[in-house]
């Protein structure tokens, strides 16, 4: 991941920033400036609480490269408490057994990495509720 | 004035498999030159080159210079068209356009792809930037656990047994003994289903294609420069549409729901007058089985969250009411990599199953027959054909 791109993401990434649609109320995520749902501007920043349930779940085992140090690992489509779904790796699941409706919240961890000298990059991760 | 009907003229394809000797501009001619003579050696002055894996794993685009070049047809207009694994159904529908909108009267689409020069990270790599580079990939998720996902839902929302996506595999590999160009050319037991390894939970090794190289070509032209006594019969591609959905997965309203499958079929079907009771034949996307279910669905062929009845009660076989993967599918054919070309892969075979054509073991009466082929979630393209016994080639 190019430096300037991950800078670029990095409201995103670390804080879970989307936009708020002033017309129909719509939550966004990832921002997109144009509201999927009524198609008015959509510019106003919306920073999501990062609670949220699985929507569905699995497992990378034959990961892509750049991602073949972490294999296997979970990822999920979570959907936030504000509606949208995002896709993310799951964390700390300990022996904990994934299920659909599971309560996830999210938090930041290291995404991958560009070799042995490259620069890691960090984002959000979602892992159970604690409480 | 009578719309231009725009008629397919030749298919060529090599078989689908790992070929360690062809590099992926023989692989192209290999399919250009088989198209070509069996179109009776009409030159195309248009080359539309399907593929979506080239620049990353072989370091090479410009792939219309390339093949127009090296297959003999310099000074031809040649582009690549990438659409992720829709490209070849979007190609075909840009030679479509350029046949009917007068502005070549022989267009030619080659799909191709070379995807066992390079470990599997690399491929997965690859096949990852047809998804979102910055919300998907970047979370490592890959092709196979995308379908897993939505295979998980599909599962949880129709309460569907475990084993409700067999009939898509078994109905493939069935289909594909009889198909010369396939890969796995031999039929499997549920059993065998039951029993897979898996990829991605819940998805097995029976639910994904894998990946190998190939390649397809076919020759499009107007149906009024193909003469009663050619050397074979014409097919007529009597509807053509495009559309797209959301790129990531979960910016679809309803991931379950393949919107621009749905779209692009209506389209489709809209341009030909035909209702959807009259297709006879469908072509699909089962790169994984969860696909098959989705377009099976998005198509209209049945409701949300019953397209896998469709595999248990014997609807999609050879005899059924809406046969698919008639010529092996994805599956059991084996992915032509991320099938740049599958879309015209699909094509192909589909005239293949044509009256007079080699292969064709089905009991049903075949003049006449529409089919539909359409390809890939997010961008997603349809085509209609219809055979018809009077035009030849001249």
């Amino acid at each position: 991941m190019e430096p300037s791109r991950n800078w670029r993401l990095n409201q995103q990434r670390y804080s879970l920033v989307g936009e708020v649609c002033p017309n129909c109320e719509h939550k966004i995520f990832p921002p997109r400036d144009v509201c999927p749902d009524c198609g008015q501007p959509a510019h106003e920043l919306f920073k999501f609480s990062g609670h949220g349930e699985v929507y569905s779940f699995t497992t990378v085992y034959h990961a892509p490269a750049g991602h073949t140090e972490d294999a296997p690992y979970p990822v999920a489509i979570v959907k936030l408490d504000e509606g949208p779904l995002v896709t993310a790796q799951l964390t700390d699941l300990g022996e904990r057994q994934v299920e659909i409706g599971m309560p996830v919240e999210m938090v930041t961890r290291k995404l991958g990495s560009d070799g042995e000298r490259g620069m890691l990059v960090y984002g959000y991760k979602f892992r159970p509720q604690l409480h | 004035m009578a719309e231009p009907r725009v008629v397919i003229a030749g298919v060529g394809m090599t078989p689908v498999g790992e070929h360690w000797e062809l590099s992926l501009r023989h692989l192209g001619m290999e399919a250009i030159q088989a198209a070509m003579a069996d179109a009776g050696g009409l030159r195309p002055q248009m080359l539309y080159v399907a593929n979506s894996m080239a620049p990353a794993l072989s370091g090479q685009s410009h792939l219309g210079a390339l093949m127009a070049d090296f297959a003999g047809l310099r000074g031809a207009e040649a582009a690549s068209i990438e659409a992720a694994g829709a490209s070849g159904g979007v190609a075909i529908r840009q030679a479509v356009l350029a046949i009917a909108a007068g502005a070549a009267e022989v267009a030619m689409v080659l799909g191709v792809e070379k995807v066992t020069d390079q470990p599997s990270s690399s491929v997965e790599r690859a096949l990852a930037t047809g998804s979102d580079a910055d919300y998907e990939a970047a979370q490592g998720v890959t092709a196979s656990a995308q379908a897993a996902l939505l295979m998980r839902r599909y599962l949880h929302e129709t309460h569907a047994p475990a084993d409700a996506l067999a009939g898509f595999s078994l109905t493939a590999h069935r289909n594909a003994v009889t198909n010369p160009n396939a890969m796995f050319r031999r039929s499997i037991q549920p059993e065998q289903y039951s029993r897979a390894a898996v990829v991605s939970d819940p998805l097995n090794t029976y639910d994904a294609a894998p990946m190998a190289d190939g390649a397809a070509a076919l020759i499009l032209t107007r149906s009024d420069l193909t003469s009663a006594n050619g050397s074979h019969p014409m097919i007529e591609i009597c509807g053509s549409a495009v559309s797209t959905g959301a790129l990531a997965l979960h910016d679809q309203p309803d991931p379950l729901i393949l919107t621009a499958a749905r779209e692009s079929v209506r389209r489709a079907l809209l341009q030909s007058g035909l209702s959807l009771d009259e297709i006879q034949l469908f072509e699909l996307h089962d790169r994984f089985s969860i696909y098959a279910a989705l377009s099976l669905e998005a198509a209209g062929f049945a409701e949300r969250g019953a397209g896998w009845q469709l595999a248990q009660n014997g609807a999609i076989s050879l005899t059924g009411r809406i046969p698919i993967t008639t010529f092996g599918g994805s599956k059991a054919r084996r992915d032509r990599g991320v099938s740049g070309g599958r879309g015209d892969l699909a094509a192909s075979g589909a005239c293949r199953r044509e009256p007079g054509r080699t292969g064709d073991r089905r009991p049903h009466p075949v003049p006449g027959r529409r089919r539909c082929d359409r390809s890939q979630p997010a961008a997603t393209a349809a085509e209609l054909r219809v055979s018809d016994s009077g035009p030849r080639l001249k």
